[in-house]
């Protein structure tokens, strides 16, 4: 049993998962912010058949990471639902409210409409709480032996409210280079129009977080500032990234933009890990403290490392399956 | 007006599980069902099956994928309004809720594409063992949920160390002792509610005269499988029930509405338990039959509601109501299907126009039973959550208003009315268009996305073109 660090196993899975998600929903996530911004209802379509095959295999990784949390990391599960209550039951609504009005827009004429405006508020929504979500985790919780006391609303600051909008914000911006490509003509030539624009407020979002987190959070600042470590490679890859994705927009690259952007969000994400490192539930606990029985955690290990190339392997394919450019007017019917 | 976090969470728990149960209730009878259809038309070639079969997929995968979005909420649940429960219960609960994920997972990643969407691609050996995979599936899945709920019932195979559950046994804790029965009853339910779900559409096909060859196959089926099922479900409700006795009197006592233990108690067919007075305000029942269904003897000893103290004793109305509920409509199906095997001298059966809507009626009752059911087993549970070991009250999440539980409680019933409403509508629409002639089946070449509601391809609205034509 102690030949294995458990819990730095199921970090890493948990890690890995939560990564996962925030890529792959992202983009579809973002091509719902950017809905109601679209040129016309064709490139509207355009957007919602390049997402139509792998949404909801998108969305497998937001469930497996919350069964998991409660399997691996129960106190991670019994503070940040009862802390984050309202901001979950948001996130969720707006999860459902998508999710059905992906498959019930195409089936729908009269109501379209509805459909259309279900789809945008939901990803919106559920963008701004999970982006909300990451904020309260920078933050910290009001935790006493083991047990939130903080309030329903304790999640919600300024700091908070930017940090839901950044990720919209960001999610946009993995829309719209999804969008780049896998579009073609009008749809295409809009996506190239708005990305820079997403990108300048990326980064604007990305500086005042960088500069205000360190104020938020006495930890994150020691981390950062105490000792200058090789940590700093890591927002500077990201930075690298903002770069060659704005090389790539002015170069009319098509594949390029996209795996720019998803380097920002990778290097971002590795950046915010190393600055709380090994705290799972800030400001206290690690990921040793908040971690389940040794033998619940072997236990369900056994299942999930069975699973997970299967889903990683049915993702690929899916991918691979649907791969190039969705033509206006073709695709999902 | 003061709002207790603790009536309303569970109040939430309740409207969320039962709301997202009707689905995969279904699911796991329908499963079985197509697999069977799939078996059939694989040893006979008679396209009768093959368009039986293709048309309850379509069925199953929009029943499926509101199972799966309502499903996604239960998830979270544990964590957000029974946070104590959850820290406390992890080391078990966690693996066991897990599993069902990974389950479901498996299965859907590896077999429900090949089953929706592998039809004509795919060999036919290969599409029937994915469509046996996906019923095998839809087992395991419940399995691990059954499982964790009968170890809150009846907790086996772990200690209580500083608060906590700790496995000492995993046998122990995942097969407890209510375990096989709660899994055979909850596994007969499903075929049940398939059974007459499937019966109550062909007869309602067969009314209005739309295939009948096909049809009448389908519901001669159905029946004859019920006629088998609805029995031995009381059969095996007898067991469950006994187990019951055995290892959460209380629960029982509710059931019978019995307030004092002692021999020769009568069956209640109705009666007005007041929790107040401690008794009955007014009652019927046929004598000595409570006895002789509990112990096997007229005289023998039933046990009643006063060796409970009152603030652990549950809801004693609603238990008591509830199994009514459940137990007369399991004999409604019984009868039902006891007149379907008269009426089949002569074939009758697909003629007689009031039968055939009896059953186009029946079709919902497996649904409200089982809810009649749950609500047996889970308030008569009451006040633990852990029997005997962990209340409801010590589970809930200490930093829980009642104004938070109302908003969410209020939200969900919202969001599900408007999922509800148009899954259910949109049901219709795909039972209305029916079976289509093959040819119109075929969709030639387009990039059909995998998931699970697009195999079915009926409009949303009455007046729009099928998108099929396109």
């Amino acid at each position: 049993m102690e030949l294995f660090d458990l819990s730095l196993i199921w970090a890493l899975i948990i890690g890995f998962g939560v990564i996962m998600y925030v890529l792959m929903d992202g983009f579809d996530l973002g091509l719902g912010i950017l809905y109601p911004f679209a040129p016309d209802e064709a490139a509207r379509d355009v957007m919602m058949n390049s997402v139509a095959p792998v949404w909801d295999g998108n969305e497998t990784w937001l469930v497996l990471g919350g069964a998991g949390l409660l399997g691996a990391f129960p106190l991670v599960y019994s503070v940040f639902l009862p802390a984050l209550y309202i901001g979950v039951f948001l996130m969720l609504a707006g999860l459902i409210f998508r999710g059905i009005a992906f498959e019930f827009r195409f089936k729908a004429r009269r109501s379209r409409r509805w459909w259309n405006r279900a789809f945008c508020w939901g990803s919106a929504v559920a963008a701004f709480a999970q982006g909300a979500v990451v904020g309260a985790y920078i933050q910290g919780f009001a935790v006493e032996d083991f047990v939130y006391v903080g309030g329903a609303l304790d999640w919600l600051t300024p700091f908070t409210v930017l940090t839901g909008l950044g990720l919209m914000v960001g999610y946009a911006l993995l829309g719209a280079t999804w969008l780049i490509l896998k579009s073609e003509g009008h749809v295409q030539a809009w996506a190239y129009r708005i990305a820079p624009g997403l990108l300048a407020a990326v980064l604007a979002v990305f500086a005042v977080i960088s500069v205000w987190t360190p104020f938020v959070n006495e930890a994150v600042r020691s981390r950062w500032f105490d000792h200058l470590q090789l940590i700093w490679i890591l927002p500077a890859l990201a930075l690298a990234c903002a770069a060659w994705l704005w090389s790539a927009l002015r170069r009319r690259q098509e594949g390029q933009p996209f795996v720019a952007t998803l380097g920002l969000f990778v290097f971002t994400y590795l950046g915010l890990v190393a600055s709380k490192w090994p705290v799972i539930v800030p400001p206290d606990y690690t990921i040793w403290d908040a971690a389940s029985a040794p033998e619940s955690q072997l236990f369900l290990l056994l299942g999930v490392l069975f699973v997970i190339p299967i889903v990683l392997a049915y993702t690929a394919w899916t991918y691979w399956v649907f791969r190039g450019k969705v033509k206006v007017g073709e695709g999902y019917h | 007006m003061e709002l207790d976090p603790l009536l309303l969470s569970r109040l939430q728990f309740a409207f969320v599980v039962s709301f997202h149960a009707i689905f995969p209730v279904f699911t796991i009878g329908l499963a079985s069902y197509i697999a069977v259809l799939n078996g059939l038309f694989y040893k006979t070639e008679n396209p009768a099956w093959d368009r039986l079969a293709l048309f309850w997929t379509k069925v199953f995968a929009v029943v499926f994928g509101m199972g799966v979005v309502s499903g996604i909420v239960m998830s979270f649940q544990f964590g957000t309004n029974w946070s104590n429960f959850s820290q406390a219960a992890a080391n078990f609960l966690g693996p066991m809720l897990s599993y069902e994920v990974v389950t479901a997972f498996f299965l859907e990643a590896a077999f429900l594409g090949v089953l929706l969407f592998g039809r004509g691609k795919v060999p036919q050996g290969v599409h029937l063992l994915a469509a046996i995979m996906v019923a095998v599936g839809t087992f395991i899945s419940s399995f691990w949920i059954l499982s964790a709920n009968s170890w809150m019932q009846t907790p086996a195979g772990v200690e209580l160390v500083d608060g906590s559950f700790r496995v000492t046994d995993w046998g122990a804790a995942i097969f407890n002792p209510s375990f096989p029965w709660r899994f055979a009853h909850m596994v007969m339910a499903s075929f049940l509610t398939g059974g007459f779900v499937v019966a109550g559409v062909s007869a309602w096909y067969l009314l209005i005269g739309r295939d009948p060859d096909a049809n009448r196959r389908a519901l001669s089926m159905c029946l004859w499988l019920l006629l088998v099922l609805a029995p031995a479900q009381a059969v095996i409700g007898d067991f469950h029930g006994l187990n019951t006795l055995e290892h959460q009197p209380a629960k029982v006592a509710a059931m019978e509405g019995n307030w004092e233990t002692r021999g020769n108690v009568p069956m209640l067919i109705a009666a007005w338990p007041d929790q107040e007075t401690q008794g009955n305000r007014f009652e019927i029942g046929i004598p000595n039959l409570a006895s002789l269904i509990l112990t096997h003897r007229a005289d023998g000893e039933v046990p009643g509601l006063a060796d409970t103290p009152r603030d652990e004793q549950p809801e004693v109305w609603l238990v008591f109501w509830a199994f009514r509920v459940m137990v007369g409509l399991g004999v409604a199906m019984i009868a039902v299907v006891l007149a379907g095997l008269w009426l089949r001298r002569g074939g009758r059966l697909y003629r007689h126009r009031g039968y055939l809507q009896v059953l186009r009626g029946m079709s919902v009752t497996p649904f409200v039973a089982v809810l009649a059911g749950w609500i047996v087993t889970e308030t008569g549970r009451a006040p633990w959550l852990v029997y005997g070991m962990m209340s409801h009250a010590e589970g809930v999440t200490p930093s829980l208003t009642g104004g938070m539980a109302l908003f969410t409680l209020i939200g969900y019933v919202a969001v599900y009315a408007v999922v509800f409403a148009s899954g259910v509508y949109y049901l219709t629409r795909v039972v209305r268009q029916g079976m289509l002639p093959e040819d119109e089946e075929d969709h030639g070449e387009v990039h059909r996305p995998m998931r699970p509601l697009s195999a079915a391809h009926a409009s949303f609205e009455h007046d729009a073109a099928p998108t099929w034509r396109k």
